[in-house]
């Protein structure tokens, strides 16, 4: 009798319920959200403030405590706490540049802290690889993040993500702060490296057209569930099942004036 | 708009290491931002001011061998209680005949050790067990706190005394009085300065790196808190020697005959009326090194605010 | 000006060759480097990324620019009133009464510590001489124009209270209650979820079209800023480097306009790489 051996997917999340705050205060931030990528995938997480797309992110990272629900990592479930090994494997990617880098720390040290909390060895040339892998020369090393623009930060948290060389990328709205201009580049930059290293994104963003362009298959959430899943190339023909994802939809169109409406317009492409 | 960068960068030798902004080492990263921080310092003359008078102070205390135109505890009775600017004594002299500009002059010493000392072991207690609890929470937190709590109650001329009572009198247990009632509130500044840090997304970052709490606490935490201990520190160090005066006024700090600012002033107060200058001196000397210490704080607090260390 | 009727009658606003600068620790800063332009009883879009100097343009209208920001210009002109010659005091009387200005995030723009209704009333009594109830009721209706389902209740509601979309329509409430001629709206929408947006819109849109309002939309997002508004101007480095009609974007001739457009990602765009704009030291000259 022959056996199958099915590859178990690279990321799976379970059921997973998040609530923080207690009595009064207390919110249901994740309500039983699954879903399943394999490996060099980008998934895109949609949704509004609110929708719990972002505490998904951080429980997974274990930032945020799991009340119930289940976290694999190529079919083993995650460690609570996560671990150094857990480190190796996913890092993530915050959504405000201006937040996510120490203020006090050089550019070198935020980026050899991670080689030397697993102590590596060879920490400089990593230093200088891992800039140059962003599109950063070796001049930005010894600077501090105020003088750096925006993007150019988001560059030095994606150099930092990626130093440890993990397996899977958790970004957090990692254009939402950024010039559309500057967000192109950054989101070429995402590709590029995924290609070339053959990792697996989970990417969150409220912005559709962000994650149409970067991922095959999406999830909405609202208020904590999960509303709909879908594949990238539903978005483009309008194939979709909610009054809530097509109201995302339109509104990333643009606006129109409705006469009719008490207040909700929604557009076409502009004329 | 212009991100913010180094002044005119260029020019050869130090200068130009110093502005450049293209840093080669952290070291030099970090002298470029020192620089820079100072130029910010200079361009308030107060605050130059205050720093003059503190270096003055410090200068005084080193070489006051060489300052004082005395030896500040020889007696000699035929000189006793002359006017400021008689023959040899420039600010006159004391009810034993010193002269009380020497006596002033290697009474710095004493200000600047009782300083430093306190300085040196209040706040970093403090700040230790502020960032701790601040960032370990719960009942960690909880328990420094209420021990914070209990110290502070303490009231610091009493615990001298206690102090005083049990070991007799002497400056290190006035700066043991003092240093044990001064940590608790740099203990609560870095601790709220600890909640907001906390909730960071740099320390989201490195704790996803796999970091331990003691670096986070050490490399992460403190940096920040540091700016507003500085200035709280330089701002109470006008009230500690205020109150190592007072400690000396009451006759628990310095022994006779050692000179000590708060004791002269104590042994001058039967004078007051008509020879005012053996307590108003030393009463002056405090009043400008306090006002010193003020300036200075108030000139890095201007300098080291957060204003300009992030957008 | 392109867009506007040639025989039209004078503009509502005026401004020409307008120059922001700073003095900074490392030399002068120039956020807007001469631009000129004018406004009827439409909508402006003024199109920008950061640092293109479309906030301070804002601003410079209502001369909110203190020192050590300077702010100079052959003219700006409100309704053919030298806004430049005005005392402080008087310019004080313009801002809110004849020009309003609806800024990004409510969660900062509103009082944290005093209840809604409070405000809105203070609004109107600095610039009329009405009673409280009249000037109540008039909050009231002006928080039903915005489209608030309960006026009593957030009247007397603080702030943090009200999401996001509820926040900036009590704003609009606010700066449109004294009546103004002009409307200078910067960014009102990029702080609000992508839902809230198109119904926040929506209510400015209303009201500017009743009462016959002039508005300057300032946004980051071309887009939006397309489909609102019917001129656009697209600033680059403190300069206009395009100026067009919002229907005609299609049509833009700029390089930097272009590869704004082009650098977009889109529904349906697929996934090749965006493309990504080569700044040319030409445009910051």
């Amino acid at each position: 009798m022959q056996r199958e051996t099915v590859t178990p997917p690279k990321l799976e999340i379970e059921d997973l319920h998040v609530v923080f705050g207690q009595g009064t205060q207390r919110v249901e931030a994740v309500i039983g959200v699954s879903f399943a990528l394999g490996g060099n995938e980008c998934f895109g997480i949609v949704g509004e403030s609110g929708s719990g797309k972002s505490t998904v992110l951080r429980a997974i990272c274990g930032l945020m405590p799991i009340r119930a629900g289940r976290i694999l990592i190529d079919g083993e479930p995650v460690q609570a706490p996560r671990g150094r090994a857990f480190a190796r494997r996913v890092q993530m990617v915050f959504q405000d540049p201006y937040a996510s880098l120490h203020p006090r720390h050089t550019i070198d040290r935020v980026l050899s802290e991670p080689l030397a909390i697993h102590g590596f060895a060879d920490q400089q040339e990593r230093v200088i690889q891992a800039l140059g892998d962003v599109g950063l020369g070796p001049a930005f090393r010894f600077r501090f993040p105020h003088q750096l623009s925006g993007g150019q930060r988001q560059r030095v948290a994606i150099a930092r993500a990626l130093i440890l060389k993990p397996e899977i990328l958790l970004l957090d709205e990692p254009t939402s702060a950024l010039d559309a201009s500057v967000q192109a580049e950054v989101l070429n930059l995402l590709t590029r490296i995924r290609q070339e290293q053959g990792l697996t994104y989970v990417l969150v963003s409220h912005d559709l057209a962000v994650i149409d362009h970067m991922c095959e298959r999406l999830i909405v959430m609202q208020n904590g569930r999960t509303l709909e899943r879908l594949d990238a190339s539903a978005l483009a023909v309008h194939d979709v099942a909610t009054d809530y994802t097509r109201a995302l939809l339109q509104a990333s169109a643009g606006y129109k004036w409705d006469a009719a409406s008490s207040g909700a317009a929604f557009a076409k492409r502009p004329r | 708009m212009s991100v913010a960068a180094a002044p005119r960068a260029g020019g050869t030798g130090w200068r130009a290491w110093l502005t450049t902004d293209t840093p080669g080492s952290r070291l030099q990263a970090r002298s470029v931002q020192a620089y820079l921080a100072w130029l910010g310092f200079a361009r308030n003359p107060l605050a130059m001011l205050g720093l003059a008078i503190i270096v003055a102070l410090i200068l005084m205390a080193a070489f006051a061998p060489l300052i004082a135109t005395h030896p500040p505890n020889v007696q000699n009775l035929r000189e006793r209680l002359l006017p400021p600017g008689s023959e040899g004594h420039l600010l006159g002299a004391d009810e034993l005949g010193r002269d009380i500009w020497s006596r002033i002059v290697y009474g710095a010493r004493t200000t600047l050790t009782i300083v430093a000392l306190v300085t040196l072991t209040a706040p970093v207690f403090g700040v230790v067990v502020g960032t701790a609890a601040g960032y370990l929470g719960g009942w960690a937190d909880r328990i420094l706190m209420r021990i914070t709590d209990i110290f502070m109650a303490f009231p610091r001329l009493i615990l001298a005394l206690a102090f005083v009572a049990a070991l007799g009198p002497g400056i290190e247990n006035a700066v043991l009085a003092i240093a044990v009632t001064a940590w608790p509130p740099y203990t609560r500044v870095a601790r709220a300065e600890t909640l907001t840090v906390r909730r960071s997304d740099y320390i989201a970052a490195v704790r996803l790196q796999g970091a331990g709490p003691a670096r986070i606490i050490l490399g992460h935490v403190m940096p920040m808190c540091l700016p507003s201990v500085i200035v709280r520190v330089t701002l109470d160090m006008a009230g500690i020697i205020v109150t190592a005066a007072g400690l000396g006024f009451l006759g628990l700090g310095a022994r006779p005959p050692l000179a000590e600012w708060g004791a002269m002033i104590s042994t001058g107060r039967q004078y007051l009326l008509d020879q005012w200058w053996v307590a108003t001196m030393p009463g002056l000397a405090i009043f400008v090194v306090s006002l010193g210490f003020n300036l200075l704080g108030d000139g890095l607090r201007d300098v080291l605010d957060p204003r300009g260390a992030d957008r | 000006m392109s867009g506007a009727a040639g025989a039209a009658p004078r503009p509502l606003l005026q401004v020409e060759d307008l120059r922001v600068s700073f003095r900074t620790r490392t030399g002068v800063v120039e956020a807007v480097r001469g631009i000129s332009f004018s406004l009827g009883r439409e909508r402006l879009g003024i199109v920008g990324e950061s640092g293109s100097g479309k906030t301070m343009t804002g601003r410079a209208v209502l001369r909110l620019i203190r020192p050590p920001g300077r702010v100079e210009a052959r003219r700006i002109a409100l309704d053919g009133m030298d806004l430049l010659a005005l005392s402080e005091r008087r310019m004080r009387a313009v801002r809110g009464e004849r020009i309003a200005m609806v800024m990004q995030d409510p969660k900062f723009s509103l009082n944290p510590v005093m209840r809604i209704g409070r405000q809105l009333v203070e609004a109107l009594q600095v610039h009329s001489k009405v009673s409280r109830s009249e000037a109540r009721s008039r909050a009231l209706k002006m928080l039903e124009a915005v489209q608030i389902r309960d006026p009593e209740r957030v009247f007397r509601a603080y702030a943090n209270e009200l999401s996001g979309g509820m926040g900036q329509r009590v704003m609009i409430a606010m700066m449109l209650i004294p009546g103004p001629d002009l409307l200078i709206a910067d960014e009102p929408t990029s702080a609000l979820d992508v839902t809230v947006r198109a119904q926040v819109l929506g209510i400015m849109d209303a009201l500017v079209r009743e009462r016959g309002m002039g508005l300057i939309l300032i946004s980051h997002d071309l887009n939006l800023v397309a489909t609102f508004c019917d001129r656009v101007l697209v600033m680059y480095a403190g300069r206009i480097v395009e100026e067009l009609d919002a229907g005609r974007l299609s049509e833009a001739r700029h390089p930097y306009t272009r590869g704004l457009l082009n650098c977009l990602p889109r529904i349906g765009g697929g996934k090749a790489p965006l493309p990504v704009l080569d700044r040319e030291a030409a445009w910051s000259a």
